[in-house]
């Protein structure tokens, strides 16, 4: 039954369960069937695509004797768009729509990570202004994960409050896209050579606000869940993994950090303005499910604070490269400038050139490292888009966490495992 | 101004006069001491007792007490979610009660792009919903295939199931989606007019009235019907109202309000 | 990032312990790749991640590329990452199409799994070969991923057609007849 992976088969603990399971059951087995009997209580139950706790539509293969989880495979694919065979036929500037919307609480990190890979093909350089935009947006875009993740993942816990309080703070960072940008999701704010636009007046001083607000809610989450004996139970020490497994399993971003491994790409090897703030990267000891949901909400401090840095140090400026074969020109050159007119009409109906040759650029999502793979041939369209996703890696992960322990476990460990099956599936 | 509102509303035909009231009062007296009987009480009992069908009124607490299935596909998903928070709060709509069993749900809401895999998993979904139910079809993935056309996405869930309701968007604001769900509770209880038609000046643009095309001919119905909101719009007659501009005639399930 | 030089240090030493193994390096944009030959792709992984000095032990991402118009088709790109020094070494296994080589239509490139010695790759070889039908000898399981087990073709080759349906608009109606249906 345990297939891939080549990790220790959890033998001893399930046998021993399932003779406990045999000695105890009414139905008198004759000695010979009793060894046979401890592999007939293996139950394969179904889980998904349909179910309210995958997060998506995952499904999953679970063995179980009586409750414990002997085997556990992810079948994933459901929710495959093809998105990436969809990027080959577009050119650069309207890609980035499509792989906004793999990792569809993220996007902000995918757009980061396909202009950044275009950016470098290019070798552009990003005015100040636009990385210190981007940042901001990068940071709110990773509470607005972090608070969906906290909501649903504790409504999976039975913590049906936790839920309405995180999607309130949730539609206020909503509220700073659409202001910013026009859209709740999927914005389209990044394009190659900085952002579509710059901010408008009075979005710093709502920003600010958010954020002051926001380090009250905080401490509120932490008040509400922390001495909740039932999400206590229920988190710690369940699903933990060593840290040298999930390395070997190329487990990246909170799900790393809780275990302990401070490894963070916005301090290994960072992109933007990250060199220049000030942010704290939060490990946590053991790597059970209450680290990791203790990683996410500090993380979620720390962002509030490289926002809070990001407004302090905003410089003035231009919001986008002053490159004309490549960003739109502004709108009040079309009507005095032949040039811009041309460029204009070149880049809205063909896009813009990109010269032959690839690029892996990697970004701290909220999950982990999300990688864009972009492929250039020399013509207006990209020959091969890849996005290296967290959660399709972190899939893997899921067996390991859940073998050995109780079926109620799985729910836990996929909650704080975070996956967004929009980034797994692509 | 109330009461006038309310006598106009009620069954009786005549609004009448202070003796009439009077003859009703002492009608009713005679029947709570039980002199009224035959004729008299048939007659009372048909003036005084608003009928309707039992029909109407389960299609009315049907459509008020909905239970959506918990059933996300992809990025809309999220935005079904926040319509059930508070700044949205669909509860005031009575639909609050997620379901994660399709026998007990009444609607599905088809949120996110649906991939060939996945196709038949929500058709097989579908099927195990109890009639009656409907289908809401959010986003444009679900509805068209949206900005997805390759070969791995599903153009449009209605190639493989009824979908009642579309609503447009990428993903559709949370209102949006609570304004399709509203017009499914029009659907529902039997396609009233929602009467913004009628203040927007609008009569004529209906859906239907250009529908069922055959071989690029509309149809004598449909033509007929559309002939005759144009006319309305072009009298503006307040009283000709939606129902004489051939409500009723459209197919089934097509534009609501 | 290694630099150029240090890129060549590597390609060296790595012809010295397998010879014949890097076909080519290049390095553009500041990042480096060894173009390998597919046969000794395990052997340049395991050299990479074991060799004192090297340590590229975590491998960040694994995919297909199919460069249709180039010689050797398809290539197997693997992302590695040295997570000390904080430096990222791109290897690439140009892998050659067989159909093209007279093998048959139906012939798959295939290389050796390094699910061994990368436990992470499982998902992304089963990726890859769902995709770009390139077949990984000693794979556990490999199988479709994505897509149905059922699909035929494999759908991120350059010669495969996007699919999809062209998008008919409402003032087509007068003009085409019949496009409901």
């Amino acid at each position: 039954m345990p297939t891939g992976g080549g990790g220790d088969t959890p033998a001893d603990l399930p046998a021993e369960t399932a003779a406990t399971v045999v000695g105890s059951s009414p139905i008198e087995r004759t000695e010979a069937g009793a060894a046979a009997g401890a592999e007939q209580e293996l139950m394969t139950v179904n889980m998904g695509p349909h179910h309210p706790a995958t997060h998506g539509v995952l499904r999953l293969l679970v063995s179980l004797q009586g409750e414990v989880v002997i085997d556990l495979k992810p079948i994933i694919g459901y929710l495959h768009t093809g998105i990436e065979k969809s990027c080959e036929d577009q050119s650069y500037w309207k890609v980035i729509p499509f792989v906004e919307r793999m990792d569809y609480l993220s996007y902000f990190s995918n757009m980061q990570a396909y202009c950044g890979a275009v950016e470098t093909l290019l070798e552009l350089e990003l005015p100040p202004r636009a990385q210190y935009l981007r940042v901001i947006h990068l940071e709110l875009n990773r509470i607005h994960s972090h608070l969906v993740w906290l909501g649903t993942s504790a409504l999976d816990l039975g913590a049906i409050s936790m839920f309405w309080y995180c999607f309130r703070e949730r539609d206020k960072i909503l509220d700073l896209f659409e202001m910013s940008s026009g859209q709740r999701m999927h914005t389209r704010y990044f394009q190659v050579g900085g952002v579509f636009e710059d901010i408008p007046a009075g979005f710093e001083r709502k920003v600010r606000e958010f954020c002051a607000d926001m380090v009250v809610r905080l401490e509120q989450y932490r008040a509400l869940l922390d001495r909740n004996e039932i999400f206590l139970r229920r988190t710690k020490g369940v699903g933990i993994v060593s840290r040298e497994r999930l390395l070997e399993l190329g487990v990246t971003g909170p799900l790393l950090r809780a275990a302990g491994e401070p490894w963070d790409l916005r301090r290994a090897q960072p992109d933007l303005c990250y060199a220049d703030l000030d942010f704290k990267i939060p490990v946590g000891t053991v790597g059970d499910g209450y680290d990791r949901y203790r990683v996410r909400l500090q993380e979620m401090r720390e962002s509030v604070r490289i926002i809070e840095q990001c407004l302090d140090g905003l410089p003035e400026g231009p919001f986008v490269a002053d490159d004309r074969k490549v960003v739109l020109p502004p709108r009040d050159e079309l009507s005095i400038s032949m040039e811009a007119l041309i460029h204009h009409f070149k880049l809205v109906t063909e896009g813009f050139r990109v010269p032959p040759g690839e690029a892996y650029y990697p970004v701290e999502s909220p999950r982990g490292e999300l990688g864009a793979f972009v492929l250039a041939d020399g013509s207006a369209k990209p020959a091969r888009v890849h996005i290296r996703d967290p959660s399709f890696v972190h899939m893997q992960a899921l067996r390991e966490m859940c073998v050995g322990g109780y079926i109620a476990d799985l729910i836990s460990n996929l909650a704080m495992l975070d996956p967004i099956l929009g980034g797994v599936d692509r | 101004m109330r009461r006038e509102k309310l006598r106009r509303l009620s069954p009786l035909s005549e609004p009448g006069s202070p003796e009439h009231l009077r003859v009703r009062q002492l009608r009713a007296r005679d029947l709570l001491r039980g002199d009224l009987d035959d004729d008299e009480l048939t007659e009372h009992v048909e003036q005084s007792v608003m009928t309707t069908t039992l029909d109407k009124v389960l299609r009315w607490g049907a459509s008020n007490s909905m239970f959506p299935m918990t059933f996300g596909l992809a990025c809309c998903a999220i935005e079904m979610m926040a319509m059930v928070t508070s700044r949205y709060d669909i509860a005031r709509f009575g639909a609050e009660a997620f379901r994660a069993s399709p026998r007990q749900a009444d609607f599905i809401i088809l949120s996110g792009r649906v991939s060939i895999k996945m196709a038949p998993v929500v058709r097989r979904v579908y099927d195990q919903m109890l009639e009656p139910r409907w289908a809401i079809s959010m986003g444009a993935c679900s509805s068209s295939g949206g900005m997805f056309a390759n070969y791995a996405v599903v153009q449009g869930a209605d190639k493989f199931m009824p979908v009642d309701i579309h609503i447009p968007g990428c993903p559709p604001r949370p209102e949006a989606l609570l304004y399709g769900f509203t017009k499914l509770q029009r659907a529902i209880m039997g396609n009233p007019d929602q009467g913004w038609r009628r203040r927007y000046n609008a009569i004529g643009t209906e859906e239907w009235a250009r529908d069922d095309v055959i071989a690029g001919q509309p149809s004598e119905a449909s033509e007929a019907a559309y002939g005759r909101a144009r006319q309305v719009v072009a009298r503006t007659v307040e009283s000709t109202g939606p129902e004489g501009a051939g409500g009723g005639e459209g197919p089934r399930g097509a534009g609501f309000g | 990032m290694p630099d150029s030089p240090g890129l060549e240090l590597i390609a060296g030493e790595l012809r010295d312990a397998h010879p014949d193994s890097v076909l080519a390096t290049y390095h553009e944009h500041d990042q480096a790749c060894l173009i390998v030959d597919p046969e000794q792709v395990l052997d340049v992984l395991r050299w990479l991640r074991d060799t004192p000095g090297q340590r590229y032990d975590f491998l960040s991402s694994l995919h297909g590329v199919d460069y249709l118009p180039a010689a050797p088709r398809f290539g197997v790109v693997y992302e590695l990452l040295n997570r000390d020094r904080v430096e990222r070494l791109r290897v690439r296994a140009a892998l050659p199409d067989p159909a093209a080589n007279g093998d048959g239509a139906d012939a798959l490139p295939a290389i050796d799994s390094c699910v061994e010695l990368f436990p992470t790759a499982e998902f992304h070889e089963r990726e890859v070969y769902d995709f770009f039908g390139i077949v990984f000898r000693g794979h556990p399981d490999l199988r479709r991923i994505l897509l149905p087990e059922v699909y035929v073709g494999w759908p991120h080759r350059r010669d495969f057609p996007i699919g999809g349906e062209p998008v008919i608009f409402t003032h087509d109606e007068r003009i085409v007849p019949g496009w409901t249906e």
